[in-house]
């Protein structure tokens, strides 16, 4: 186990590199003023304008900028937004909110998709696998942003049932209807994963020894088909709990859930180049950890990984 | 002590001769005819096609869906107005007709969508054929250089290069966006379908009779590990369609004068209150097209993959 990490851990360093490298070439190493070009059609002022090209050592040579510019990323220096608070400080901020909406949005997910999986794939063929085959595919269709405008103009505007903003308040019961729009959009591999699954275990010897010897269904489904069917789902449902965490951009920023996506959003809407650009790099980086940490997970859960 | 009757077995002692002649005048079966074989079978088929073939001609001949011009004769008093005789989706904010511009933005979704995926494709075969056929050093570079593409989720990548390229956006840059992060997943799934076919005693007879290395890949293992490859690009269209919109709805995907779902359902947002259905109709469209990719590709996989037809 401690090879596999060891080496997980070390086919991780080139990615590390490679992104921040790739994001940094594609803003720094286009013709042209990369600093006008952050700002689009807006001219930012000779302050703002040397700071930037301070913050990303536009004076040296490229290989050195992105040296300088590494460096300060690790040691958490990592710029400041347009209304001059630093880009840690907004993380730090906003993180949590965006954690607390992940875990609400996955819990739904894991529940619905293992509830759905299980029965589609115990009633292989028959009508309610049909229909739920149908309804994740249309999930699977939606845009988010279309689902959750649907459910902002359905469920909050016109039934009332919820706040259509989040704003500041940002408990379970005022945030459940951005969690479900995710859950939802979310829901629809995971729960065919489970439905793969659950056909696949259900025809395997231990399961027929388990009828053969005289165990009721309501006992062999659970405890025998159930439990061996759970871990792709798991290690799926975990991967989207990263993706969630580096921010569900779009949501958050439809239904005003301070969180770290609200902030790129609201960067992005206002043409906020280098903003934009250091939260995408500490996500990308934060994207790269999880995986290596979902990984892990599925070496702990299914030793057989370890040895492929 | 008489000798038994020497018995000599008729030759087709069971009859059973006609059941294993080679039936010489029929078409020898081969996995694309018995992929169209099964899905001509299923209803589906037909109605993701029909779908797929309309948006098709939509984004082809507007005129022939709408007479109304989208852009011109729009009148502000009739901003947000409701369905009238002529205009059955009502107005947008500025008071041009919904349905009319629903129609004449299928070209713009629909060409992004293809050109993105033609570009992922591309750079994804290549990359995929290459370090699975050649292995050794070329595959260690080729599958480093997609760990980094595959670990940047590839909206936040396209976002960054379409707020530098701000002043270049246009479908093209879009679909360069779109496609130059998409590519990835493509790369690893040909790679592993290549290593799996290139152990084939027709590659090393093909190498034998004097082919060049690359003459082999691109003549006899291409063509034979190419099905994943289409049924991926089939599903991804879809993703790419609404990689475009959601680009579009941010306000870092195409510029807003030009006519896209994606725009259309962005600057209706304001108007969520007051006038929803002029962002609940090409949100319809959207997701009706998207759907019909996505189920058009799901019915290929299952067609050319008997396996997981078996195991479904």
């Amino acid at each position: 186990m401690l090879m596999y990490v060891v080496r997980r851990l070390l086919q991780a360093v080139p990615v590390v590199i490679g992104t921040t490298f790739l994001i940094y070439f594609m803003v720094f190493a286009m013709p042209g003023d990369p600093i006008l070009a952050m700002f689009g059609d807006k001219t930012p002022n000779q302050a703002t304008y040397d700071a930037l090209a301070a913050q990303y050592h536009l004076d040296q040579p490229f290989l050195v900028q992105y040296g300088l510019y590494m460096k300060d990323l690790f040691s958490g220096n990592l710029g400041t937004t347009f209304s001059g608070q630093s880009v840690g400080e907004v993380l730090a901020r906003t993180f949590p909110v965006t954690l607390k909406l992940a875990a609400m949005a996955i819990a739904l997910e894991f529940s619905l998709a293992v509830v759905l999986g299980l029965f589609a794939g115990l009633r292989k063929g028959k009508l309610f696998d049909n229909v739920t085959l149908v309804i994740g595919l249309v999930m699977l269709s939606v845009p988010i942003f279309v689902l959750g405008f649907l459910a902002q103009y359905f469920v909050a505007i016109k039934w009332g049932w919820a706040s259509p903003t989040v704003g500041s308040d940002t408990s379970i019961s005022n945030m459940w209807l951005p969690a479900v729009v995710l859950a939802l959009s979310l829901f629809t591999t995971s729960m065919r994963l489970m439905r793969g699954t659950v056909i696949d275990t259900r025809s395997r010897d231990f399961v027929r020894t388990a009828y053969a010897k005289g165990l009721p269904g309501r006992r062999v489904i659970p405890v025998h088909v159930l439990r061996n069917s759970l871990i792709p789902v798991v290690t799926n449902s975990a991967a989207n709990f990263g993706v969630l965490m580096v921010g569900a951009t779009v949501t958050e920023g439809i239904f005003n859930v301070p969180g770290v996506g609200n902030t790129l959003y609201q960067a992005i809407i206002r043409g906020e180049g280098p903003t934009v650009v250091s939260f995408v790099t500490v996500m990308v980086l934060a994207y790269v950890v999880i995986n290596i940490l979902v990984d892990l997970l599925y070496a702990v859960l299914d030793p057989r990984i370890r040895y492929a | 002590m008489p000798k038994p009757e020497h018995y000599v077995a008729p030759f087709d002692e069971n009859e059973m001769a006609e059941v294993d002649k080679v039936k010489l005048n029929e078409k020898p079966s081969n996995l694309w005819s018995d992929a169209w074989r099964s899905l001509r079978r299923r209803p589906l088929f037909y109605v993701s096609l029909v779908t797929v073939l309309i948006i098709v001609l939509m984004a082809l001949f507007p005129t022939l869906f709408t007479s109304v011009s989208p852009t011109d004769n729009c009148q502000l008093a009739n901003s947000n107005g409701g369905p009238t005789e002529g205009h059955p989706m009502g107005f947008t904010r500025q008071g041009c007709d919904v349905y009319a511009r629903v129609v004449w933005g299928a070209r713009t979704s629909l060409a992004v969508g293809l050109l993105a995926t033609a570009i992922s494709g591309v750079v994804g075969v290549i990359m995929g054929a290459l370090a699975g056929f050649y292995g050794g050093w070329v595959d260690s570079v080729l599958s480093r250089l997609g760990d980094i593409f595959f670990s940047i989720p590839y909206i936040l990548a396209a976002v960054v290069v379409m707020s530098v390229l701000a002043d270049y956006r246009s479908v093209w840059t879009l679909a360069f966006a779109i496609g130059g992060f998409a590519w990835a997943s493509l790369a690893r799934i040909l790679r592993s379908e290549i290593l799996r076919v290139k152990s084939g005693d027709f590659v090393m007879a093909s190498i034998a009779t004097g082919r060049t290395r690359f003459s082999t890949l691109v003549s006899h293992v291409l063509p034979n590990s190419i099905t994943p490859v289409i049924v991926y690009l089939t599903l991804s269209l879809g993703g790419a369609i609404v990689a475009e919109a959601t680009l579009s709805f941010l306000g870092v995907g195409l510029p807003t004068t030009v006519m896209s779902w994606g725009n259309d359902i962005s600057a209706a947002q304001t108007s969520l209150r007051t006038a929803p259905m002029t962002l609940i109709w090409p949100s319809i469209f959207l997701t009706v097209t998207v759907l019909a990719f996505i189920t058009l590709g799901e019915l290929v996989r299952d067609a050319l993959d008997p396996k997981a037809r078996a195991r479904g």
